[in-house]
């Protein structure tokens, strides 16, 4: 493996961590899900790298439903929902944006150091990919940490699946059967968000997930 | 593929979900629920005899035979209490026919999914079937579509969605500790080929797998701190599904954590989890023990109850060895049956009382005294008194942990004594004193929860010599 | 012989930028000036304001002390030194050894410093407003540009710019994604420091939206001429360094004769007019930001600038 198929697949990756960075960053529905559609087209772009150079054709269906699903048909679709429902716009988050991104950089230094050193004895290529998708896969449970919104916390849960995609193309040889869940999970996913957003909107008339909050159970 | 009852226990799950989706008429559903419940129950039981070859998708052993045994015959049960109490659910307008067709056709998928998980032996397969299943329950919870419904199936959703996608990041780093090993491609997702072959695996790669497996599936598996959606999701959800969800879904998740503990165990520089297990398990135990006592909703108190006993179960598991293993594989056994019987209970008296809140449900053994004497037998089960086969297992680990860790068998005690106490004095409040609340006849059948309790008392005086060897040839599997 | 060659070499350098430094600004004007379908001021205008500056009585306020009649020297020394010490159309110049990236940093620091400390002298407020902004764009411009340094240091192996810049040079570099957030981080804080829109509009009069030339108001004569001839300096400084850096085609190296130095300097023409047009391009696009969105705009620089830092440790561990 030459000095450019890994120099173009860590380009690849790390704009992937820095896409992440770029939603944390969003405060508006709409371009946050346009970062979200770049993300995913990143990330098909990876995966369609790896494929060329781990020579696994089967990698290229993971990049195909990577870039349609993930790149096209769901950022439109919530788009879609958000116009029907009127959903209010800005997303309001839990602690300020500078705090918001100093935990991001921890958080992808924690990783990048933690892989490193475990992966100690693994093949390059592999190790830069598990490290960038560990900090992918930590921003996007940051993200669903530090939003309100409840378009927002999806939009992090979706980033954590790219984040999860990038990892399982990493590993050399991984059967078919990991893609498959990855995507069904996405389809299943999407169809119970569609669900949950539809009816709580129906209920609180927002999707503020702080006034959910006022019926926690425990308060009872 | 020649029809073997390993592919029954998932073909017919699988074949009846799509049947239920399409008729209409619940009370035909309902039945076909129970058939089709019973089916796999038969198919399972066959299993305990004659034994296909494990493949590279499928595998029987000891330790998972005994799982499927044990949940297809709640399944079966819960299927039929689920019968009659759906038909008063219906009839009181909490949920409307079309629900009902969906609400079966996904217990199918539930239980096709959590018997897909046990017998996986593809660790890919397996996450899958897991993941299947938390989704199913997500949709189930929010069934009834109330604002605390929704609350809690958002926030299962969402916490559950972070625990799988952890678990699969560690099933991810599984796979990279075994690629260099067994070699690219299938095998090395395979875990019967795994274990034989995990002494050889990185054992930095297996120590973080399991860290984030332990951080997934523990989520699943109800441990504090990654509890948060358990008391929420009991409470909202249907009460078969919370009967499901403590007595099948949490021990397969619990399953699937011992299968990996089994590929650490062979490999020797690889960190020990007993310890992280043992931790975890206590900490729930006291947490949740303590969260008893303050608890208003019935519903609630047993999820936190249901925390507390798979904080035990852990910490057995944790603990190892032949004693502590054949420990917690038994209290497994008896808390599934006790749990899910109380919450059969459970059920129809929030039905009868019309609320799940327990200052407004009082006196129950005077107005209903076949439903008031079971819940009180059940929670008599579930505190750990003898002579139910709850207060056997519970013993077990206290005197295996005192051999050999006194003052964890302290806490241990010390944790169980404050979850009793608080469960008897929340009884105290529903099932004796002044009637409180409606005392409408309960149309009901109680076989299915005398069934269960008959089962524990059955196994606390007198377990047969043959169950006896096949726990601890199994606890001896699990190393 | 040898020496007194790499004395000249040096000294034209010198020269070479400090002539160049006010051109480069009237480039810039020019072009901003015909985006915008005006004619413009002449290209030589800015040379024309210096000389006619310098031949003004300087008028002091009575408040001033020793440092606000000093300042501009000092100021002006800094800015001077650190532009030839970037090395424009040759690497291995004479006193390169010195043209450590971390001092050219702290030369402009400390000019930085002097000019706000004389914005507060006088006791304006208008100069108080501009001191606090300046300062507060420093502190988060100088990590963003520490975190540069370091991503440099850790690809070519040294904080010297020479080396720096023929390592870039040399095949050797390869295609990576922490030049990028580099360049990119670089771009940002150049355009901080510098004072451009979108920080801080360079042809303003309105004072409360001042940032640098709140800080000089008080300046006339001499001083306000060895003060705006700073500036230019500073800002062909920048331009040489992203250029060095990041194109560092047509540096020739240590060594090469005359008429390759020629044709050094000739590309070094071409690239400063390729960074003026774009400067220029880009502050005619954009507008002006509120100033408490600076700090949001050089926390970005400071992020892509770690981001680099810990790509490269993740590319550099095997």
């Amino acid at each position: 493996m030459s000095r450019i198929d890994f120099d173009i697949a860590h380009l690849l990756a790390g704009s992937l961590v820095l896409i992440s960075f770029l939603e944390l960053y969003q405060d508006r529905l709409y371009a946050l899900l346009n970062v979200y559609a770049l993300h995913a087209l990143t990330l098909a772009a990876s995966v369609a790298w790896q494929a060329l150079i781990q020579d696994a054709p089967h990698l290229y269906v993971t990049a195909a439903i990577a870039l349609t699903f993930k790149a096209i048909v769901i950022p439109l679709a919530l788009h879609r929902i958000i116009v029907k429902l009127g959903i209010h716009r800005e997303i309001e988050k839990v602690v300020g944006i500078g705090s918001t991104m100093l935990a991001g950089m921890g958080l992808v230094a924690l990783s990048l150091v933690v892989m490193l050193r475990i992966t100690h004895g693994a093949d390059p290529l592999a190790r830069e990919d598990l490290a960038f998708a560990l900090s992918v896969v930590l921003l996007g449970l940051l993200m669903m940490v530090t939003r309100r919104n409840a378009v927002g916390q999806v939009v992090g849960f979706m980033s954590l699946e790219n984040g999860l995609v990038l990892a399982a193309t990493g590993a050399r040889g991984m059967p078919l059967v990991v893609e498959i869940s990855v995507a069904f999970s996405i389809l299943i996913a999407f169809i119970v968000i569609g669900i949950f957003l539809f009816r709580i909107r129906e209920r609180f008339d927002t999707v503020d997930v702080a006034a959910l909050d006022r019926f926690r159970g425990e308060r009872r | 593929m020649s029809f073997d009852a390993l592919s029954g226990v998932l073909l017919v799950p699988a074949a009846a979900a799509a049947l239920l989706a399409a008729l209409p008429d619940y009370r035909l559903t309902a039945r076909l629920n129970v058939v089709a419940t019973t089916l796999t129950l038969a198919c399972a039981l066959s299993l305990l005899f004659a034994r296909p070859a494990s493949g590279r998708y499928l595998l029987i052993d000891d330790l998972n035979a005994t799982f499927i045994v044990l949940t297809t015959f709640v399944g079966f049960t819960t299927s039929v209490f689920s019968a009659s109490y759906i038909g008063h659910e219906l009839a009181i307008g909490r949920l409307t026919p079309p629900f009902v067709r969906f609400y079966h056709a996904m217990y199918q998928v539930l239980m096709l999914a959590m018997n897909l998980a046990l017998v996986a032996n593809n660790i890919g397969l397996m996450w899958v079937a897991i993941e299947v299943a938390t989704l199913t329950t997500v949709l189930m919870v929010g069934i009834y579509r109330t604002h605390e419904a929704l609350e809690a199936a958002w926030k299962y959703f969402i916490l559950g969605s972070v625990g799988i996608g952890l678990a699969l990041f560690g099933t991810i780093l599984v796979y990279m500790a075994a690629q260099p090993v067994v070699g690219e491609g299938l095998d090395a997702m395979v875990w019967s080929v795994l274990v034989k072959r995990a002494g050889a695996f990185d054992p930095a790669f297996l120590d973080l797998a399991f860290v984030f497996l332990l951080l997934g599936y523990g989520t699943k598996v109800g441990l504090a701190p990654l509890h948060a959606w358990l008391p929420d999701a009991h409470a909202e959800g249907p009460t078969p599904i919370s009967a499901v969800l403590s007595g099948l879904l949490l021990n397969v998740a619990l399953y699937a954590l011992l299968r990996y503990k089994m590929l650490l165990a062979v490999n020797a520089g690889a960190l020990a989890p007993g310890p992280l297990m043992v931790t975890l398990g206590l900490v729930s135990l006291v947490f949740a023990a303590f969260m008893l006592y303050r608890r208003r909703d019935i519903k609630r108190l047993f999820a936190y109850s249901s925390i507390e006993h798979m904080g035990i179960i852990t910490f057995a598991f944790g603990m190892g060895g032949p004693l502590a293993n054949f420990a917690g594989l038994l209290h497994m056994t008896m808390h599934s049956l006790t749990k899910s019987a109380i919450f059969f209970a459970v059920g129809h008296v929030a039905q009868v009382k019309g609320t799940q809140r327990i200052a407004d449900m009082g006196g129950l053994t005077e107005t209903h005294p076949v439903l008031g004497w079971g819940l009180v037998l059940g929670v008599v089960a579930i505190a750990g008194l003898p002579p139910l086969g709850i207060f056997m297992s519970e013993f077990l680990v206290v005197t295996s942990t005192f051999a050999r860790a006194p003052l964890l068998a302290l806490v241990l005690v010390f944790g169980l004594l404050v979850g009793l106490a608080g469960l008897f004095l929340r009884l105290n409040s529903i099932a004796f004193g002044a009637p409180r609340g409606p005392s409408a006849k309960a149309e009901a059948s109680y076989v299915p929860m005398f069934a269960h309790l008959l089962l524990v008392l059955i196994a606390g005086v007198y377990m047969p010599a043959a169950l006896v060897a096949w726990f601890q040839n199994v606890a001896g599997l699990l190393g | 012989m040898v020496l007194i060659r790499d004395l000249a070499i040096q000294g034209a350098q010198m020269l070479l930028v400090l002539l160049l430094a006010p051109l480069f600004t009237g480039f810039v004007r020019k072009v901003k000036a015909r985006l915008l379908r005006r004619q413009g001021p002449p290209l030589i205008q800015p040379y024309r304001d210096l000389i006619r500056l310098s031949r003004k009585e300087v008028v002091l306020a009575e408040s001033a002390s020793w440092l606000f009649r000093v300042v501009p020297y000092l100021v002006f020394a800094a800015t001077w030194v650190a532009a030839s010490l970037v090395p424009t159309f040759r690497t291995g110049l004479m006193f390169s050894w010195s043209a450590d990236l971390i001092a050219i940093i702290a030369l402009l620091g400390s000019a930085r410093f002097f000019l706000a400390l004389a914005g507060l002298d006088v006791g304006t407020s208008f100069g108080g407003i501009g001191s606090s902004r300046e300062v507060m764009i420093a502190s988060l411009a100088e990590p963003a540009m520490l975190m540069i340094v370091f991503t440099l240091a850790l690809i070519a192996g040294s904080t010297q710019l020479s080396t720096i810049a023929q390592f870039m040079a040399s095949p050797a570099v390869g295609l990576r994604v922490s030049l990028a957030l580099a360049l990119i981080a670089l771009v940002l804080v150049a355009i901080a420091e510098n004072g451009r829109v979108p920080v801080d509009n360079p042809a303003t009069h309105l004072e409360l939206t001042m940032v640098h030339e709140a800080m000089v108001l008080e300046y006339s004569g001499r001083h306000l001429a060895l003060i705006e001839l700073s500036a230019s300096l500073k800002l062909i400084l920048y331009v040489s360094l992203v250029a060095c850096l990041f194109a560092p085609w047509g540096i020739e190296s240590a060594g090469a004769a005359l008429p390759a130095l020629a044709v050094g300097v000739g590309a070094y023409v071409v690239k400063l007019a390729v960074g003026g047009f774009l400067l220029g391009l880009f502050e005619t696009s954009i507008a002006k930001m509120r100033v408490f969105r600076v700090p949001e705009f050089l926390g970005i620089a400071l992020m892509l600038g770690l981001l680099a830092t810990l790509f490269r440790f993740v590319s550099t561990s095997f």
